[in-house]
């Protein structure tokens, strides 16, 4: 074996990234994951790019991937020379052409939008000093946002493919030593031991094995994988790459979710980029290891995710689990040994090889080892995505890292790990984050997706919302889940408008536990758990529905109604008017407004119109409970539109 | 639907089997190709099916079946303007159901359908990933879309104003 030295590989790299990092020219780095994206960084990056020309100011537009801030979103990282980089947020096209007026050519730093600087500066105070970014701990998420995710010398400037390099080394059970010394757990959901299932897939003698990068991320509200590919591709490339010599696989495939064509794009490019540089394909760096990688576009079947599924999907078959054992380890893709691991695990490999094992099982508890990344969204005051050591609270993720709840609103519930997870309580908000503590509460780990919900949050409805998301992604393989998540959502369905009766809760419970035993994949074995720890900690909600038709929410369209108050309704104000999609608002003879209640469909938007000194439109559950009208409502009923 | 027929004077027939030459008769390949078909024809035709069911030896009706498992495979051509309403979790827990139900009431269409004058086509989706946007709609096709977040029924108004004054050949509004 004659390998490249690892120090030739990264010199070159490093050379042509110091130009970047001790940059003679201004340099503005644009945050464009599809999240940034989506809030306006492309009109941003256009602006930048088009401004510096205009004003004739020397300056390096680039694109960088997500730093997780989304409540920040458009975010600009802007490095003058010899100075720290600086990090607005929220930024428009307008106010990137004040950046680059007032800092980049005239040097005042702009404090107005300003968030902080990245490094240590003398004028600037840290960002690191934030909440936000106080308590986390970076190490999946470490370079996404600071580099350029389609420039391989980025990655490699940053010891990119350095633990490659080493694991090529290293015999494959070392390498597996080392990971179980680490005590990493899968990241995609059930958290088994990464080293057993190495072992075991390393154990099957074959001709051929397969190594597979689960990124067919397809929780409803968890988008961290979709953000790490975008952000630092190679990482996770990477990872399975160390994964693959670990079990001795010639063939690797990442399974992405077609939805996400910037990762698909970015992954294929990075993909390209490591073959090119010989980090990828024939003999790798000079080691005599070949490892072939292809990106499969997975087609938008949540069951995917399920390992079997996986597979069944890659054979072009319809992604239907089957049942285990044999276990994809033994018997895989084109029936080959396969390991398959989530996205975050593999980026995690990198970091036990090119750290140490010690590295990452210094963090986090007893039996949950290092980081997890997840994604807080919902109802939460600074949403994005969020890496903390295993072991941190709820409360201080939610309450002292992401600011609390928007609005003043008071907590109800956090829902972890999708639609196989639960809602935890207010009381159970000092639980810890760990595998074993989510699954005593009833929630699971999942992917990490957490929807912080407040107190106009319905729990019967969440569930139900999440039984009808679990039963339209229903494979139809097992009747239980098949047909008795179907009954769980009539049930649901029934108790939101009202008509639910007081057997139903305990069928409910008969319902779940059926699900759970008759069902092949977790697909069902889990869908019924945000019922039951909705039933377990909010049955009172529960109850309310039943017995008065009342949603305590004010969230069940069926049970409530919109009102004007008459001593709050300014005469003559007409702000609420012109926004009611139904013309369901009537002008009464005093000149203030009524709702004809047979044409409101509920959607609130007048609530948000009224102007905030009145605050006349309230929420009424139940229905029967509204004042009677003081006029009835116009013959033909409000389709003369006013003002 | 002419305009799929004959889509820069090929039938689905060339088209298909245009594409069916970047790929071997392995089963392995139905996804990819079926992937294909959809990126170049808009969607899957049932026509389409049969020349691939042919080339891969396998059964149509197991094409089909594969087709309609995978939320990503379309039967029916889409509007000019897709107009896909999230519906995940973040997207639910701030109402967006009211924003589809503004989108069928305006439209006049159901989930999955497109106008009879093929400009407008709604669909709602799992999640696309920028929950903290809720509620997300998305307008446009693969590749070339665009995202409005906080979206709420006076937006949809708004859009859909706009669209058709695009479409009237008048200038927008602003």
């Amino acid at each position: 074996m004659n390998m490249v030295p690892y120090d030739r590989i990264a010199q070159e790299a490093k050379d042509r990234f110091k130009e970047i990092a001790e940059n003679t020219i201004p340099l503005l780095m644009v945050g464009t994951a599809t999240c940034g994206l989506a809030q306006g960084a492309r009109d941003v990056l256009v602006a930048l790019k088009e401004e510096s020309r205009r004003l004739g100011i020397e300056a390096e537009v680039r694109e960088v991937g997500c730093l997780g801030h989304c409540y920040a979103e458009p975010l600009v990282v802007a490095k003058m020379p010899g100075t720290a980089p600086y990090l607005y947020g929220n930024v428009t096209p307008t106010k990137g052409s004040l950046i680059l007026r007032r800092y980049v050519r005239d040097g005042d730093p702009f404090l107005d939008f300003l968030m902080g600087s990245l490094e240590k500066d003398d004028v600037v105070p840290l960002v690191y000093d934030l909440p936000r970014f106080y308590f986390e701990k970076r190490v999946i998420l470490e370079l996404c946002g600071l580099i350029d995710p389609e420039d391989i010398d980025h990655y490699i400037a940053h010891m990119g493919y350095y633990a490659l390099h080493k694991a090529l080394t290293m015999a494959p059970e070392a390498i597996i030593a080392e990971i179980a010394r680490s005590g990493l757990r899968g990241r995609g959901g059930a958290g088994f031991p990464t080293a057993l299932k190495w072992e075991a897939c390393r154990s099957h003698i074959a001709d051929q094995r397969i190594v597979i990068c689960n990124a067919d991320e397809g929780d409803p509200g968890a988008y961290m994988d979709r953000s790490i590919l975008e952000s630092n591709p190679h990482q996770v490339l990477e990872g399975l790459a160390i994964a693959a010599r670990a079990v001795g696989a010639s063939r690797g495939y990442i399974y992405l979710r077609a939805e996400y064509p910037l990762a698909i794009r970015r992954v294929k490019k990075a993909i390209e980029d490591a073959t090119a540089r010989g980090f990828l394909g024939k003999d790798i760096m000079g080691s005599g290891f070949d490892l072939h990688l292809t990106l499969f576009e997975g087609s938008g079947a949540f069951v995917c995710g399920e390992e079997t599924a996986l597979i069944a999907s890659m054979e072009g078959e319809r992604g239907m689990p089957r049942h285990r054992p044999p276990y994809p380890a033994e018997r895989g893709l084109n029936g080959k040994p396969t390991l398959i691991n989530n996205v975050k695990t593999l980026a995690l490999v990198t970091h036990v090889i090119r750290d140490s094992a010690e590295a990452i099982a210094s963090m986090g508890t007893e039996k949950s080892k290092g980081t997890m990344v997840f994604s807080l969204v919902g109802k939460v005051e600074q949403q994005g995505l969020v890496e903390v050591p295993m072991g941190t609270t709820l409360r201080s993720l939610i309450f002292d890292i992401c600011g609390g709840i928007q609005n003043q609103k008071g907590f109800k519930a956090v829902q972890i790990g999708g639609p196989s997870g639960g809602c935890i309580p207010e009381a159970l908000l000092d639980t810890r984050i760990d595998y074993e503590s989510l699954g005593s509460a009833g929630a699971m780990m999942g992917s990490g997706g957490m929807v912080v919900m407040d107190e106009e949050d319905c729990m019967v409805e969440v569930a139900r919302f999440f039984v009808e998301f679990t039963q339209g992604e229903s494979c139809g393989k097992c009747t239980f889940c098949r047909i008795g998540t179907k009954q769980m959502l009539e049930i649901l369905g029934d108790i939101t408008k009202g008509k639910g009766t007081s057997s139903d809760l305990k069928l409910l419970k008969e319902l779940a536990e059926d699900i759970r035993m008759g069902s092949l994949c977790n697909l069902g074995g889990t869908a019924p758990n945000p019922v039951l720890t909705t039933l377990r900690y909010f049955e009172e909600e529960y109850r309310a529905h039943i017995g008065e038709q009342r949603c305590p929410a004010l969230q069940c369209r069926e049970l409530i109604a919109y009102y004007i108050i008459p001593d709050r309704c300014a005469a003559g104000c007409e702000a609420c008017v012109g926004t009611c999609p139904t013309e369901a608002i009537y002008t009464m003879s005093t000149r203030k407004k009524a709702i004809d209640q047979g044409k409101c469909v509920r959607c609130g938007e007048c609530v948000v119109a009224c102007p905030p000194e009145y605050r006349a439109v309230t929420k009424i559950s139940p229905r029967r409970e509204v004042p009677p009208s003081l006029e009835p409502p116009p013959e033909q009923g409000g389709t003369e539109i006013h003002g | 639907m002419e305009s799929s027929l004959s889509r820069g004077g090929e039938t689905i027939a060339d088209k298909v089997k245009e594409i069916l030459l970047s790929f071997d008769g392995r089963r392995e390949n139905l996804i990819p190709i079926l992937q294909k078909i959809q990126a170049d024809l808009d969607h899957v035709p049932f026509q389409a099916m049969l020349h691939v069911a042919e080339y891969l030896k396998i059964p149509v009706g197991e094409i089909y079946g594969v087709v309609t498992f995978y939320n990503q495979f379309r039967l029916k051509p889409l509007g000019k303007y897709n107009i896909k309403v999230c519906m995940g979790t973040a997207c639910h827990v701030k109402r967006s159901y009211i924003i589809m139900e503004e989108w069928k009431r305006r439209l006049g269409i159901q989930e999955g359908d497109t106008t009879d004058d093929g400009l407008f086509s709604l669909e709602r989706v799992a999640c696309v990933g920028c929950c903290a946007l809720a509620p997300v709609m998305v307008v446009g096709h693969d590749g070339s879309e665009t995202f409005y977040g906080h979206a709420m029924t006076s937006k949809v108004n708004g859009l859909l104003m706009e669209f058709q004054r695009k479409e009237a050949g008048r200038p927008p509004s602003e």
